[in-house]
């Protein structure tokens, strides 16, 4: 294939355009909010209307020059370069770019999944080019149950421990969404009580039609209303002091690296819930063989095994070490 | 299975120990003979199976997955049952597992050409919770904070017996333990053992306090002797039959031959075993050359002879005699001896002293003279109480030899510290170059588990698979017990029980100790 016309900061070069830059950038194309992903402060901003209903959440409205949403599947004409967002399936308004360029196709993936999740739009496949995929969860160990199990297994917990609270630590941005509407999808119709971190997002989600039933502020319940309930938290609450207002909590952490027991135990969680918002292990190869890319850059998490093994099948790859992003590499354990 | 991987995994994640022992008191009270002792034998080690160990079934999975990506994910998770429950590619999950008992029957009458398909099958009716389970149960390497004394502890708080009662019993019944059980339960007596048959729980020593005990302690009252550096061993003889164990109650009669049929007379006896000619004892590092191996060679018993070093008899004859205090136990053990002569069993002396401050420099001399580990104190007037009493045996280790060594690399641990850099090789200055000395891997806190793992992380120069090469910057004062000539090391020595005593963040490498700083060591023992 010819020259991509994408370099290795993910700068489109015919329109000068970054995607998900870690600086502040004159023109980024963001794929989702997540705070290593979406940064504030950019000139422009292309990114789906959900998306920057996140960002200007979480930033503030004037977090950057100027918004462009742009809805999934509807090209883009810039200069000479097409863009689409298609559907990640990460979480709300999560977006994969595809780019066409003079008969070349490029797809960021930015992080994703294919399992359904009623939170977020579904996965859609694009087929291209050079294929830059995430490998959060990029070695073979990692093959993500289904999330339903994993919910009756917290059930069945909580219906076990009566006198105690569950409290699920999870990140704060979809993966506590997708965690709720699991619960409610499950059947589990009591209220579920929030930390105060997690308020404004689920009122987002909800305000733009995802059903998470009753919520509460866990700030608003007593010791003594909290035994037998669900408690969700970011992880960073759980061991801090914010924790101690609960009964006798059932430590439980909502995240694909639960997988690995002897990583749970050493974070302490009694309950580990294999539930994760990305590609595991088979998903990231099927997309990559399905993609029919020829070429494949490997970026965000586990590199090695995933570049390794696209060797090993005939196509071009390689690790892109993005250098903000690499803070983030030992940062496993609880959040995505 | 499905109930016992449940148990598992509980046992795994719960941190509190209370509640392990409630699951597993659960587990015993809610499940029938004889599964449950199949179970109670995995949970104490007491079972494992010839012909299943860990690498058929890493074999099993390499037929299946790539090395190279088995090798990364290994790295990565940092449990070999982990990382082959986890990486198993196939999921049938319909067919429930067969039962305890029934695994039991299958991984013994299952010919070793036939295994790996045995287990293939097995781990792919498996749901990703049983995988795990399984491989453990399998392996026997369960690493989820258990151990046997906290399974035996649940077995005491679901029948309400002492668990002395139950270790008393312990090692002369055996899996599945329905006699056991029966007791437990109140069906039957408790089991009758011989007491040749089985394993008396060791009496254990506690640190003493230098700065609080002393002044309490009447030097009359106690009795010295020298800390031996060899392991502690029970021998049982009756009626023309020894059996030797372990301080823990592992039989290791068979590795010790030249002991066990040179022991005259019949008794229980506590001792130490020792290696070397004629009563002298030889460095612990010859001793471990005879220790973990299922039988001696012809070799290792002629260079390095075991005797066993005498200083409690538990049983006279057939005479339990444990209650009574330890002068008539030492003067019927010095009688013992003088009628029945040995060749391979001696008596530990006693240390003569009158004062804690002519005893503290006996202890000195004999860690400088002759590279003694320290002394003990025992309580004339003491019973021999097994368990770890309190107030009647002391140990009083020599003070530790320090040196400042430079951190050179680290590697992540295992289990627990999987995701730590936890494991340290150090060095010295020889010339203008760092010879690593010796490896540690404790002897710091969590909380400076947690800074060590990010410096390394920080300062790293090189990274070779698990392990990363850091900058030759990082001070550590490492004690060690002592250290001995090693044509293993570049630099020629090896320490023995090193760990870091402190990190010296303040102090520059240049500082750090040279070999020549060393050599004093190497002469002292």
């Amino acid at each position: 294939m010819p020259t991509p016309f994408l370099d290795r900061d993910l700068r489109v070069t015919p329109i000068d355009a970054y995607i998900d830059p870690p600086v502040p950038r004159a023109r980024a194309i963001i794929t989702h909010g997540h705070s290593d992903h979406a940064r504030s402060g950019h000139g422009a901003v292309l990114a789906t209307p959900d998306t920057i209903a996140i960002m200007k959440v979480r930033y503030g409205e004037d977090c950057a020059g100027r918004f462009q949403p742009l809805a999934f599947d509807t090209p883009l004409q810039v200069d000479d370069v097409t863009i689409t967002l298609k559907p990640a399936g990460h979480i709300l308004g999560s977006a994969q770019v595809l780019m066409e360029h003079r008969g070349q196709r490029i797809v960021v993936t930015g992080d994703y999944k294919r399992l359904r999740d009623r939170t977020a739009q579904p996965f859609e496949l694009a087929e291209c080019d050079l294929l830059v995929t995430e490998a959060t969860f990029g070695l073979p160990v990692f093959q993500h149950p289904r999330p339903l199990d994993e919910v009756a297994r917290l059930l069945r917990s909580v219906a076990t421990f009566p006198d105690r609270a569950h409290v699920i630590g999870c990140y704060a941005l979809g993966k506590a969404q997708r965690m709720i509407a699991l619960l409610r999808d499950a059947g589990y119709d009591a209220p579920i009580y929030l930390h105060g971190a997690m308020i404004r997002l689920c009122e987002l989600y909800q305000e733009r039609g995802i059903d998470l039933g009753l919520l509460r502020h866990s700030l608003d319940a007593s010791k003594g209303e909290l035994a037998g309930q669900i408690v969700v938290a970011p992880p960073s609450a759980i061991k801090d002091r914010w924790s101690r207002r609960l009964p006798d909590p059932v430590l439980a952490v909502a995240s694909g690296w639960m997988s690995v027991k002897q990583r749970a135990r050493q974070s302490g969680v009694e309950l580990p819930l294999v539930i994760s918002d990305h590609a595991d292990w088979n998903e990231l190869n099927a997309t990559i063989r399905e993609s029919g890319a020829g070429k494949v850059w490997v970026t965000h998490g586990r590199e090695d095994a995933l570049v390794y093994q696209c060797r090993k099948l005939g196509l071009e790859a390689e690790p892109l070490k993005i250098q903000a992003f690499e803070e983030g590499e030992e940062q496993e354990g609880l959040d995505e | 299975m499905r109930r016992f991987a449940q148990l598992m995994e509980l046992l795994a994640l719960t941190p509190s120990r209370n509640r392990k022992i409630e699951a597993m008191a659960q587990y015993f009270r809610e499940t029938p003979d004889p599964d449950r002792g199949i179970a109670l034998a995995i949970l104490t080690g007491a079972l494992t199976f010839k012909n299943v160990k860990p690498a058929i079934l890493r074999d099993v999975v390499l037929a299946e997955v790539d090395p190279h990506l088995f090798a990364l994910s290994y790295d990565y998770v940092g449990d070999l049952g982990e990382t082959i429950a986890l990486i198993w590619q196939h999921h049938g999950g319909t067919e429930p597992l067969p039962s305890l008992s029934d695994l039991v029957e299958l991984f013994n009458m299952t010919s070793k050409a036939e295994l790996p398909r045995l287990i293939g099958s097995l781990l792919t009716r498996a749901s990703i919770n049983e995988r795990w389970a399984l491989v453990k149960f399998a392996t026997g390497a369960l690493r989820i904070g258990v151990n046997a004394r906290l399974a035996k502890t649940a077995l005491a708080e679901m029948s309400g017996i002492g668990l002395q009662e139950i270790e008393e019993v312990w090692n002369g019944i055996s899996a599945p333990y329905p006699e056991l059980f029966d007791w437990l339960e109140g069906r039957a007596e408790r089991p009758d053992i011989d007491h040749t048959a089985r394993f008396h729980p060791l009496m254990l020593s506690n640190p003493i306090d230098e700065e609080k005990d002393f002044a309490t302690l009447d030097p009359a009252e106690w009795v010295a002797e020298w800390k031996w550096d060899g392991i502690r061993v029970q021998i049982i003889a009756a009626r023309g039959k020894v059996s030797m164990f372990s301080r823990t109650g592992d039989d290791i009669a068979a590795a010790f031959p030249d002991i066990v049929d040179n022991v005259f007379g019949d008794g229980v006896l506590d001792g130490e075993l020792l290696v070397g000619a004629d009563f002298e004892p030889l460095p612990f590092n010859d001793l471990q050359q005879r220790l973990n191996r299922k039988q001696a060679s012809m070799k290792h018993l002629q260079t390095l002879p075991a005797f066993l070093r005498v200083y409690d008899l538990m049983f006279q004859g057939g005479t339990d005699i444990r209650s009574l205090p330890w002068r008539e136990r030492r003067q019927r053990l010095e009688a013992w001896f003088a009628a029945h002569p040995q060749t391979r069993l001696d008596l530990s002396p006693i240390v003569p002293f009158e004062n804690w401050e002519q005893l503290a420099e006996i202890r000195r001399r004999g860690a400088a003279e002759h590279g003694h580990e320290g002394v003990m104190l025992k309580l004339r007037s003491s019973p021999y109480v097994p368990g770890r009493p309190k107030g009647l045996w002391y140990k009083w280790k020599r003070d530790p030899n320090v040196v400042d060594a430079i951190l050179m690399y680290a590697q992540r641990g295992h289990g627990k510290r999987s995701s730590f850099y936890s494991d340290y090789t150090f060095g010295v200055w020889k010339g203008n170059e760092i010879v690593p000395i010796g490896k540690a891997y404790f002897g710091f806190t969590d909380e400076e588990l947690r800074q060590l793992d990010k410096w390394v992380r920080n300062n790293t120069v090189a990274s070779f698979g698990p392990v990363r090469e850091v900058s030759k910057e990082l001070v550590f004062e490492v004690a060690f017990d002592s250290a001995q000539q090693s044509g293993r090391h570049k630099s020629g020595i090896a320490l023995r029980f090193p760990r870091i005593n402190r990190i010296r963040w303040d102090k520059p490498a240049a500082e750090a100790a040279t070999l020549e700083d060393m050599q004093v060591f190497l002469s002292a023992t």
